[in-house]
């Protein structure tokens, strides 16, 4: 009996928490207000109907499928290196991050594992793909609630992180550059010096976001305490990532997962925050591009050397099997579980992404606040929409 | 007998220890489980047993975290997706047999969930067997909210019904589609009108023979 009384007991708690958000006594005739499909603050095609009383939300319903491919059907008529080049765009920010745990998957079925160089590589642009991506968060955060510069100051860094990205996978956007058992090519000549030129930029324009964005009054005041997600709510709704650190919750696939990568083997740090605000978000994130920038100074020093692919087979068969793969992407845990039953294609993919998850509690987040608030909530949550429609 | 398979087979406390939980909990309704040892673990149980599976895990378990909730269409695809084939069938050919994955199964729709526990880093993938027919389960709704907007998915995609869910309406696809997309019986109508590209200008590689390029 207790069990059920518990989960009652939470959704409870959760209903009146966010009923205590409206005041119900002196409810007016509402309002519905449409923001979207197209509105800066949802990067892609997201549509929210908002109903309104006065200035606060009372119901907040996402409308999605604008941007649904059918990447769940498509990979199964594609064979496993052709899958890379499609699901390269779900979060097309972070791309080169998407493809490791197909490929892993797919490594783990065939019992291939790649050389240690390639793993070493693939962390460091693993982890590049993430500061590509955050930081364009940084800078965008401070667009939604009204300051213009940063953003330019992110396109202007993010560039550099992005040449680097092209110099060795010749994609800016769509690496397309794991291979099942290693990777397409060894670094060019030169890169490494390179990259440790643009790790340093990228650091100072974590100190100038931290000077201009989060040591902003005005930015402080519209974020602080603003959507406040109980880590249990969060665990619940499966939340992932930044989100769910900023709730207090000490879980990071990088350090715990012990699957492919080598993260375990860097001298990094878990960032949390304990308050589980808009602030608390955008601040994890922030630390999060500085640890990046520490992992990849400690990879460039330690790369081994050898080859970069493994042995396989030219025509890639993955025996019969399950298997389920997830890492710590930018917007959050990405996992891919592929059945396989033995043929040139997947029999089916699950594609398990972190902003569809991340954006499902919105409804009960959105619920109380007041109307200046949903940009910033909706901001910091931070998701790409390929990521949520897939 | 080789060494290999005489030497014991790694063990796994934690994982094991759930197996032991669930059986304990749900008794038969526990169909199927496998561990494989420091990697993943696989459990089976029955449709009736699918919300208590949840609680069990949630409450007993530190199954905290919801990670998603999908289905599996075990039957093969009728229209022979291969890509040797230029374009795919036009006519449905019949569906060979079903073979299903780890934990067997009996039904050709299977439902696939995956929980995870933040604290002691272990996850589960949960299956259960479906009707062929009308493929009905209860929602987990009341158990992980998360579980909403998963299931309005699953319905729309595989015509899954879910008993108790609030708002069981299309998420992604237009109000008046007709049919579910993801199941195995359902066109890809884009392979079926033209060519597959990649295969009209694949480059040969090296050592394959070079007929065309040598024509060209």
């Amino acid at each position: 009996m207790n069990k059920a009384t518990d989960t009652q007991q939470l959704a409870y708690i959760a209903g009146q928490a966010a009923d205590a958000r409206v005041n119900l006594e002196i409810e007016t005739e509402g309002m519905t207000l449409n923001i979207g499909p197209q509105h800066p603050a949802t990067h892609g095609t997201l549509r929210i109907i908002v109903k309104l009383d006065g200035e606060q939300v009372i119901a907040a319903e996402p409308m999605m499928g604008y941007m649904h491919r059918g990447y769940e059907k498509l990979t199964e008529v594609r064979t496993y290196p052709q899958v890379t080049a499609l699901i390269n765009r779900i979060d097309w920010l972070g791309s080169f991050a998407n493809e490791v745990p197909f490929i892993q998957a797919a490594e783990n079925l065939m019992e291939v594992e790649a050389p240690p160089r390639a793993q070493w590589i693939r962390t460091a642009l693993f982890e590049m793909s993430r500061i590509a991506n955050v930081v364009l968060f940084l800078g965008d955060m401070g667009v939604q609630l009204g300051a213009v510069t940063p953003v330019f100051f992110a396109f202007r860094d993010r560039e550099f992180i992005l040449n680097q990205i092209e110099a060795v996978t010749g994609g800016r956007f769509h690496p397309n550059f794991n291979r099942i058992g290693g990777l397409k090519d060894d670094l060019p000549k030169g890169w490494i010096e390179e990259t440790r030129g643009v790790l340093g930029r990228i650091q100072n324009f974590c100190d100038e976001i931290e000077t201009l964005v989060a040591g902003n009054e005005i930015f402080q005041a519209r974020t602080r305490g603003i959507g406040i997600i109980p880590a249990d709510m969060g665990l619940a709704y499966g939340l992932s990532g930044a989100n769910i650190r900023s709730s207090g919750v000490d879980w990071d696939i990088r350090r715990d997962g012990g699957i492919g990568l080598v993260h375990n083997e860097l001298d990094w740090k878990v960032w949390t925050h304990p308050d589980g605000d808009s602030y608390a978000r955008f601040w994890v994130r922030l630390q999060e591009v500085r640890e990046s920038c520490i992992m990849i100074e400690q990879i460039l020093d330690g790369i081994p050397a050898g080859p970069v692919m493994a042995k396989v087979p030219r025509i890639i068969k993955v025996p019969a099997g399950e298997s389920y793969v997830e890492t710590e992407n930018p917007l959050g845990v990405m996992g891919y579980y592929i059945v396989s039953q033995g043929d040139l294609t997947p029999f089916r993919v699950k594609i398990r992404s972190a902003s569809f998850n991340n954006v499902s509690i919105t409804p009960w987040l959105l619920k109380g606040v007041y109307v200046p608030d949903v940009v910033s909530i909706l901001a910091s949550l931070y998701f790409i929409l390929g990521d949520i429609d897939r | 007998m080789t060494e290999e398979e005489t030497a014991a087979p790694e063990a796994d406390a934690a994982r094991d220890a759930l197996v032991a939980t669930l059986t304990e909990a749900l008794g038969d309704n526990l169909v199927a489980s496998e561990v494989k040892a420091g990697v993943d673990l696989w459990v089976r149980v029955t449709s009736q047993a699918w919300v208590e599976t949840a609680q069990v895990l949630r409450n007993q378990c530190g199954m905290k975290y919801f990670n998603f909730l999908s289905v599996i269409d075990w039957l093969p695809s009728p229209f022979g997706r291969d890509m040797d084939a230029q374009v795919d069938q036009p006519d449905p050919v019949e569906p060979g047999e079903m073979t299903w994955g780890i934990t067997g199964g009996q039904t050709r729709f299977q439902m696939l969930a995956r929980l995870h526990d933040p604290v002691n880093h272990v996850g589960i993938n949960i299956k259960a067997d479906l009707d062929d027919d009308q493929p009905t389960i209860d929602s987990w709704i009341t158990v992980y909210p998360g579980a909403n907007w998963h299931e309005r998915e699953a319905a729309e995609m595989f015509g899954v019904h879910f008993t108790g869910h609030p708002n069981l309406t299309k998420l992604y696809l237009p109000g008046a589609f007709e049919g579910n997309p993801m199941r195995k019986d359902f066109p890809l109508l884009a392979r079926r009108v033209k060519p597959w590209p990649g295969l009209v200008d694949v480059e040969p590689l090296p050592g394959e023979d070079d007929d065309e390029t040598e024509a060209s």
